[in-house]
């Protein structure tokens, strides 16, 4: 809590109480579309800054990389052939290096990664500018865009999931 | 000065993520499998101290160290954008177990994988920029 406290005072004080998402959205457009790439540089050091704190969280203060999630989800993951539930940070079935070479993998990742970025944008923002900023700041349109980021994570995992990974 | 400042809040915050565990594939999955407390505990004590200190910056008008207000900018009033949008974020949030803050920490923290993900995540953001004009808003 006090380190939530902390991190909400910090992006606070950022003059500009911009979202993670905006951060990295806005920079990766100004990026492509080369407009005003000066004025959104200090997104791009909070990105380099968050590659770095997990640099850091990872390998330097980390003591146990397993994640403690319920036993009900184990079962469940194993079922999907998630062998890797519990004892991982991330399933080592999509993100340790040999799945690279699984072109199924590769695509499930680029379409992963490109609803993300896409649906992002569209909506205006993402769990960190939507879901934190923007309901903090009591906006109706944040407020649809979670239910629709909940509706989208429920119909994959409960729906796709079972297609993309069941046995 | 200011350079490094923006630096060292994208670090803690990306400590923050490593560490809570909001960055692992496993507790998106329990959460949209409503199995656990885990983020609803972390979105939801964040989204309470956001409003905490929203009013409090309203209220008081703050100003930032530079000395202007502080002001969230209104998010753009488009239910069809925010509502598709909004879905395919879920579908991919869902599947890729990360958004994309999490995703620049996991980058950092060495899976090679994600890099996948984030240059899906570029074409995406890059796919809406051009598209833009021709969709539904």
């Amino acid at each position: 809590m006090a380190i939530l406290l902390l991190m909400g005072k910090r992006f606070g004080m950022s003059s500009n109480l911009e979202t993670m998402c905006t951060i990295g959205g806005a920079g990766k457009i100004s990026d492509y579309f080369k407009t005003n790439v000066k004025s959104k540089s200090w997104s791009l050091l909070v990105v380099l800054g968050v590659v770095f704190g997990g640099y850091l969280g990872s390998n330097v203060l980390t003591n146990n990389k397993g994640v403690a999630i319920s036993e009900m989800t184990i079962s469940m993951l194993n079922d999907l052939g998630f062998s890797s539930a519990g004892k991982a940070y991330l399933p080592s079935e999509l993100f340790s290096t040999s799945s690279l070479s699984d072109p199924f993998t590769v695509l499930l990742l680029l379409v992963a990664g490109f609803l993300v970025g896409f649906g992002a944008r569209y909506a205006g923002g993402c769990t960190s500018g939507h879901a934190i900023s923007g309901l903090s700041s009591l906006q109706l349109p944040s407020l649809i865009a979670v239910i629709g980021f909940f509706a989208g994570g429920l119909l994959m995992v409960h729906f796709f999931f079972p297609l993309l990974f069941g046995s | 000065m200011k350079n490094i400042a923006f630096f060292f809040v994208g670090t803690f915050f990306g400590i923050v993520l490593i560490k809570s565990e909001a960055a692992s594939w496993f507790r998106i999955y329990e959460m949209f499998q409503f199995e656990s407390f885990h983020m609803y505990g972390i979105i939801g004590s964040a989204v309470t101290l956001g409003i905490l200190l929203m009013q409090i910056i309203q209220r008081g008008k703050v100003k930032s160290i530079s000395g202007e207000e502080i002001s969230v900018a209104p998010k753009k009033k488009t239910f069809k954008a925010n509502a598709i949008g909004g879905l395919m974020f879920g579908l991919g949030w869902a599947l890729a177990g990360a958004c994309p803050g999490p995703m620049y920490a996991l980058a950092g923290a060495g899976f090679i994988p994600i890099l996948i993900v984030l240059f899906g995540a570029l074409i995406g953001a890059l796919s809406y920029g051009l598209t833009k004009s021709k969709l539904p808003h």
